[in-house]
């Protein structure tokens, strides 16, 4: 009972209130270079969330069975990275081989995955926050999620704005950072949402 | 006179922050105060120096087809090494900046330059060409983070400047702030520089080899 309060708050905290793009900064980059059209920014937000889980399920056992016991854990960027950067490398190679209408979605996104700071972001922070492996993929999983829709709301802001008539110094990108400010604004509303639900 | 150039062109006018809008996600963490933003431009500047220097001696070594995951890991050795010493020498910067120290190494900056430049050029542009940058990166952080310092907390540098009468406007230090502030930097630069700030696109973006958006680059207009 306990661990799925836990888990529950994990999940809510991470979608909305502590959103990873809007109040924690990772993944910047594919947020304001994929989120042009909704298309693109589903398959971006379903890949991303999809190698958030997998490469948190992986790191977990490799810290905890390897780095630990060989006392060589400040190792960790090192280590994730490799294994970020082969996980995704094999992920792109199964899809390929047997699953050739998911890569077609998904797999164009996969080669810009291995160096989006989220994913490198999650597996370190499952670390620094010592959670266990089911609050670790809970995390990841949240922060997928929350990445997946704010990338959606974001492609349906940038839209209107493409039509709109604009300061010319401000056309690109200052404009869409300044949407996104007011995006981030709206999703500080959330803050204590999870604690008000749990009570905790 | 031409080593220079790789220099200065880091500095402004292909300021890697504010022109070519690489590596956001620190300049957007990490300045809600300036003497983060400082700490972090500085040390994400030594692995830049450092890994461009590593990876332009090695350039005739390392094989063509595995230099991304070559060049992550020499970088991810870099962190290790600068964040250690932070941890050791500076606790309480290592602190302010948390995961996105060990985040350096997913800096597009780093990995950019090292695709870019280091692993086309001799050492010594290499080098120079990854202080200039360092350093217009630290330049723009520092910026950003002292107004989001200043506007949001009435201080700059720790030291208290705005008189008291002011009630000082929260909104710069939470996240909403930071995408405000560096949107309009990003236009004043624009505005002042004369040049329009270029779009995100895949130019400069470290997995353009292996990415299929790259290959049609009409369409792509910023997919990385």
């Amino acid at each position: 009972m306990e661990l799925a309060k836990n888990l529950m708050m994990i999940l809510l905290t991470g979608i909305l209130a502590e959103n990873f793009i809007l109040s924690k900064f990772y993944g910047i980059c594919p947020f304001l270079g994929v989120s042009k059209t909704t298309s693109g920014a589903v398959g971006m937000g379903f890949a991303v969330t999809f190698v958030m889980v997998g490469a948190s399920a992986v790191t977990y056992p490799i810290y905890y069975g390897v780095l630990v016991p060989l006392n060589i854990t400040y190792l960790n960027t090192i280590c994730f990275i490799l294994v970020i950067a082969t996980f995704v490398q094999i992920v792109e190679m199964v899809l390929k081989k047997f699953i050739p209408p998911l890569y077609k979605s998904l797999g164009v996104y996969l080669p810009l995955i291995t160096t989006n700071c989220a994913v490198l972001g999650v597996t370190i922070l499952n670390i620094d926050n010592e959670y266990g492996f089911l609050e670790s993929i809970t995390n990841a999983l949240a922060g997928g999620i929350g990445f997946l829709l704010v990338m959606v709301i974001f492609s349906g802001v940038r839209g209107r704005i493409e039509k709109c008539n604009v300061p010319k110094a401000l056309e690109g990108t200052p404009i869409t950072l300044i949407a996104a400010s007011i995006t981030s604004l709206s999703f500080v509303g959330f803050g204590g949402l999870a604690d008000g639900i749990f009570g905790a | 006179m031409s080593y220079m150039k790789e220099f200065t062109k880091g500095l402004i006018k292909e300021n890697p922050n504010l022109v070519m809008l690489l590596g956001m996600c620190p300049t957007l963490a990490v300045t809600v105060m300036a003497e983060n933003g400082l700490g972090m431009g500085l040390a994400t500047t030594f692995v830049l120096v450092c890994s461009n220097l590593v990876i332009s001696l090695l350039k005739k070594v390392i094989p063509d087809t595995v230099r991304l995951p070559c060049f992550i890991v020499i970088i991810a050795g870099f962190v290790t090494l600068v964040s250690l010493l932070l941890d050791a020498f500076l606790p309480e910067l290592a602190k302010e900046l948390g995961v996105f120290l060990s985040l350096i190494t997913v800096n597009c900056i780093i990995l950019g330059r090292a695709e870019m430049f280091a692993c086309k050029n001799k050492v010594l542009p290499s080098v120079l060409d990854g202080l200039g940058m360092g350093l217009g990166f630290t330049a723009s952080l520092f910026i950003v983070g002292s107004i989001r310092e200043i506007l949001g907390t009435g201080m700059w540098m720790g030291i208290t400047i705005a008189p008291d009468f002011l009630e000082p406007m929260t909104l710069f230090i939470l996240p909403a702030g930071g995408f405000f502030t560096l949107g309009c930097v990003i236009a004043i630069v624009g505005k002042l520089t004369g040049k329009k700030p270029r779009k995100i696109t895949c130019e400069g973006c470290p997995s353009r080899g292996s990415c299929e958006f790259a290959a049609k680059e009409e369409t792509t207009d910023g997919a990385c």
